[in-house]
């Protein structure tokens, strides 16, 4: 590699091939560095942000809730209480005396005016400072009004993103098991870790309808509080992502003896995987048959239209910088269908687990980095010479500013990704970005040529 | 669906409902970022750090930089004293900047760090290599609003910078405050058309406006020189444009270096554009050139054109307090009648200085500061207009209400130009008459019966 690399960044950054894989991972950032990551807070708004009949106030100053106000597309099939804006907008004399008062105020009123059917209440950075005691407030106030108030625990510091999901877990756990579970199919399942970007969820919704499996509740995209309250009446979780709501799964595991399966639903090869899991789980033939044709019909159709877009696509090259490593996983096999290679792939927050399992993925050459940064990344973008760079917000800009086609598979994503379809969508738009004419003008093409 | 704002007013205690302003922190951030060379560094989580990035980022569509201290729960308890110094170790050894902004926030705020003695100690170590600049603002989240940020950093780039040295230079200084990077190449430029050498801080053109190279770059080539910052304290004066955001630097600059200031309005509309270019005359002697005059006579000859289109219209209107108290009164030269005015940032001098501008001309409006978006949703719902103007956040209400939407002010997230096309000086007036024409026009277009639409407007 010609890239420099920071001292203290050589064990989180590996190239396939050259010595025994090892990767240092789930470290906290060096302080200093310009690092993609974000905080507690930040992980638990991600994660419950998309209850839509819930509200979602922020305990804190102003600014913890302007940057989390709908800023992701997780759409709602009914109420969009979440797409509002709510914030204690604590002031100097709050953090002297301290904000109790303050948040049990807003909370009634708010309660009063929106009829909720629950409260998420999060603490910031300075909540954990003043000592402000949320769970009292909530407690108060659950007694007063008859809605259930829960305090989220996300003070920013406390750890990264990954302890921001925990926390969410945490919040999420004490609506568990609330709810009737009565008249719940033995077939039946809860899905975890999707946040209904672009409607996503119904297109997976609508695939286990098709299969004969009941979704009891879907966590947390398009999520309603009633259905999260009788997940416990579902027979299995399936889990998606890297983890977000993993530790709901196992927490329901142990609470209510419900087991779980990780799936992705990203790609061709992982949405069937994860749809013939689900049903190798339930043991029916019906749904066995099901499932078989639900794949062929969708691949039937599928498969020819991939064709066109592999013809121009193979070849290219392809760099995957995401939150969490488990969808990139099926980012690389997602590219390989469409025929291309990916050289650089790295996450936020991966797990050791992440990165051992990406290594015995992708191919020698690719360079595999874990909380890297923008110079380090955009080093790395020009020495493998990619022609397309998938990541979020912070990374859109650097891919452009280097000439450099770009896919956001995060939060700003407008398509539906997730799915049969959503291949069809995600090969559509790499088309569309990497052959777009508009590379023909940039400098580092008119440079090589 | 969107819709939830009730009409009935009621009057919130303790709640801010789709807030009209964000935390000090992310001014500080745009502020540093236009010093040349400069690294802002955030002193505190991680999170704020990102946040910040990316909502610059989705406002500039620009890449931007900054590092973080990274607080963690033993940095709470004992203090980001270590942090700092690692950060500061980090930074100058990777990221080699010429200067590190660092800004606190809430949390090291509240646990007490004392940023210029922690600097001290790490430039006696060593950490700070020399011909290094350390410089700090205090940007505590839960004072003011991002606007006070901004004026915080601003004012800290005199604190540190400007030199006293006994000498007058013909230079003027002139603080821009919180607008676009294409807002301050035109004002730097109307200064040097009128003939005089300006020094302009923070400058963010070059910066968060730049062109695409093939190359990534931590530092663009614009920005505000040290050397030009160390002259302020000489220049022979400062004009503070916006009282919110620039006038304290003036101030400061004016109590270190007895450098007189002038605190005018943000040069947006006609009017204040006019005082800022009289403020240019006075300096330079010099007449505006012609340049200048046909741009404004353009500004006019649009202005009477399409005055039928302007006049009586109602108009709600939000935003930044600087760049609102000018486009009031822009709005009110064109006979329109501003009847909601909110900003989000709190200060008394807000609320008083629109009301004497609409003294006579508008019966009855609603003025807030420190107010939010609900609020105006809901006197909009009880007194409809005809054009509402603001940030990105207005187009919930603009759906809602089906009322034509111009984006003006920070942020927008969800159109480009902004970066490109100013909305200060006279060039910027005649985008902000073509935007709001456009936006009135496609609506008379858009409701007109086929009987009446018509081909010329």
């Amino acid at each position: 590699m010609n890239v420099n690399i920071l001292e203290e960044r050589t064990g989180q950054v590996y190239e396939k091939g050259q010595g025994p894989f090892s990767l240092k991972c789930n470290l906290d950032s060096l302080p200093g560095a310009v690092s993609q990551r974000a905080c507690v807070f930040c992980g638990s708004r991600v994660v419950l942000y998309p209850i839509t009949d819930a509200l979602h106030l922020v305990h804190g100053p102003i600014g913890c809730a302007v940057y989390t106000w709908d800023i992701r597309g997780a759409l709602s099939s009914n109420r969009e209480l979440h797409r509002l804006s709510f914030s204690t907008d604590l002031r100097e004399r709050d953090v002297i005396f301290g904000g109790e008062e303050k948040l049990e105020a807003s909370l009634l009123e708010l309660i009063e005016r929106y009829m909720p059917s629950a409260a998420f209440v999060y603490s910031t950075c300075i909540v954990g400072i003043i000592g402000d005691d949320i769970q009292a407030v909530c407690k108060r106030v659950s007694q007063k009004t008859g809605v259930k108030c829960i305090p989220v625990q996300s003070e920013g510091f406390k750890g990264n993103k990954r302890a921001g999901y925990e926390a969410a877990c945490n919040a999420l756990i004490e609506l568990v098991g609330s709810g009737p579970i009565d008249g719940i199919s033995p077939f039946s399942i809860n899905i975890l870790g999707d946040f209904n970007l672009a409607g996503e969820i119904w297109i997976i919704k609508d695939y286990y309808r098709r299969m004969g499996i009941e979704v009891v509740s879907t966590i947390t995209g398009d999520g309603k509080v009633k259905e999260i309250q009788r997940a416990h009446g579902a027979r299995l979780n399936v889990v998606q992502c890297s983890g977000a709501t993993l530790s709901l799964a196992k927490m329901m595991e142990e609470r209510y003896g419900i087991p779980y399966i990780r799936v992705s639903y990203f790609g061709v090869d992982d949405m069937a995987d994860a749809l013939y899991r689900v049903a190798d789980h339930f043991k029916d033939k019906r749904i066995m048959e099901n499932t078989r044709s639900l794949i062929k019909e969708e691949l039937d159709s599928l498969y020819p239209a991939l064709k066109e877009f592999r013809k121009d696509l193979k070849g290219k090259r392809a760099a995957i910088y995401v939150g969490g490593a488990f969808k990139a996983f099926s980012l690389i096999k997602a590219f390989r269908l469409l025929g291309m290679k990916v050289v650089l792939v790295g996450s936020q927050t991966g797990t050791r687990e992440d990165y051992e399992e990406l290594e015995a993925v992708t191919d020698p050459g690719t360079v595999i980095v874990d909380d890297s940064n923008p110079l380090e990344l955009s080093e790395f973008l020009k020495e493998k010479d990619v022609d397309i760079f998938v990541g979020g917000v912070k990374e859109r800009p650097i891919a452009y500013k280097l000439g450099i086609g770009f896919c956001d598979h995060n939060h700003e994503r407008k398509e539906a990704l997730e799915g049969f379809i959503g291949m069809y969508n995600f090969a559509k738009e790499v088309h569309a970005t990497v052959m777009s004419p508009v590379w023909r003008f940039v400098p580092r093409k008119e440079m090589r040529s | 669906m969107l819709d939830m704002t009730p009409k009935e007013i009621f009057e919130r205690k303790a709640l801010r409902i789709n807030p009209a302003k964000t935390c000090q922190p992310i001014g500080a951030m745009y502020a540093a970022l236009g010093i040349h060379g400069c690294l802002p560094h955030s002193h505190g989580s991680q999170g704020c750090c990102a946040y910040h990035r990316s909502h610059l980022t989705r406002h500039y569509k620009e890449p931007v930089m900054a590092s973080t201290s990274s607080f963690t729960e033993g940095a709470s308890v004992f203090g980001g004293g270590a942090n700092l110094r690692q950060a500061l170790k980090t930074i100058f050894q990777v990221y080699d900047p010429e200067i590190v902004a660092v800004h606190t926030t809430c949390l090291s705020e509240t646990i007490g760090d004392d940023i210029p003695s922690l600097v001290k100690k790490a430039r006696e170590d060593g950490i700070v290599p020399d011909g290094k600049y350390v410089i700090h603002a205090n940007t505590p989240s839960y004072v003011g609003s991002h606007v006070t940020g901004f004026s915080n950093m601003t004012t800290a780039m005199v604190k540190y910078f400007s030199e006293k040295n006994g000498g007058r230079t013909s230079a003027i200084n002139i603080v821009p405050g919180y607008v676009e990077p294409s807002d301050m190449a035109e004002i730097k430029r109307l200064a040097t058309e009128m003939g005089l050498e300006a020094i302009l801080f923070p400058d963010t053109s070059g910066v968060l406006d730049a062109p695409q190279t093939a190359r990534f770059s931590m530092y663009p080539k614009g920005g505000v020189k040290v050397d030009a910052l160390k002259k302020t304290g000489s220049s022979r004066a400062t004009l503070s444009l916006g009282k919110f955001a620039s006038e304290a630097a003036g101030a400061l600059l004016e109590q270190m270096c007895d450098v007189p200031y002038q605190c005018l309005d943000l040069p947006i509309g006609i009017s204040s554009t006019d005082r800022f270019i009289e403020a240019l005359i006075e300096f330079s002697g010099q007449t505006p050139p012609a340049t200048i005059t046909d741009e404004r006579g353009r500004v006019v000859d649009v202005m009477t054109d399409m005055l039928q289109y302007f006049h009586g219209k109602k108009v709600a209107l939000f935003g930044d307090p600087d760049h609102v108290i000018s486009m009031t009164e822009f709005l009110v030269d064109l006979g329109m009648k501003p009847i909601h005015v909110v900003t989000g940032t709190p200060g008394k001098y807000f609320e008083h200085r629109i009301k004497k501008i609409l003294d006579g001309k508008v019966k009855h409006a609603n003025v807030r500061a420190f107010s939010d978006l609900f609020m105006l949703h809901q006197w909009i719902k009880n007194e409809p207009v005809d054009l509402l103007i603001g940030n990105t956040y207005g187009k919930y209400i603009a759906r809602a209400e089906d009322i034509p939407f111009v984006r003006f002010g920070f942020p927008i997230l969800d159109r480009i130009g902004h970066s490109y096309f100013p909305t200060t000086g006279y060039r910027g007036a005649l985008r902000l008459l073509e935007k709001m024409l456009d936006a009135i026009l496609d609506r008379l277009d858009r409701d007109a019966p086929e009987s009446s639409f018509e081909l010329v407007m």
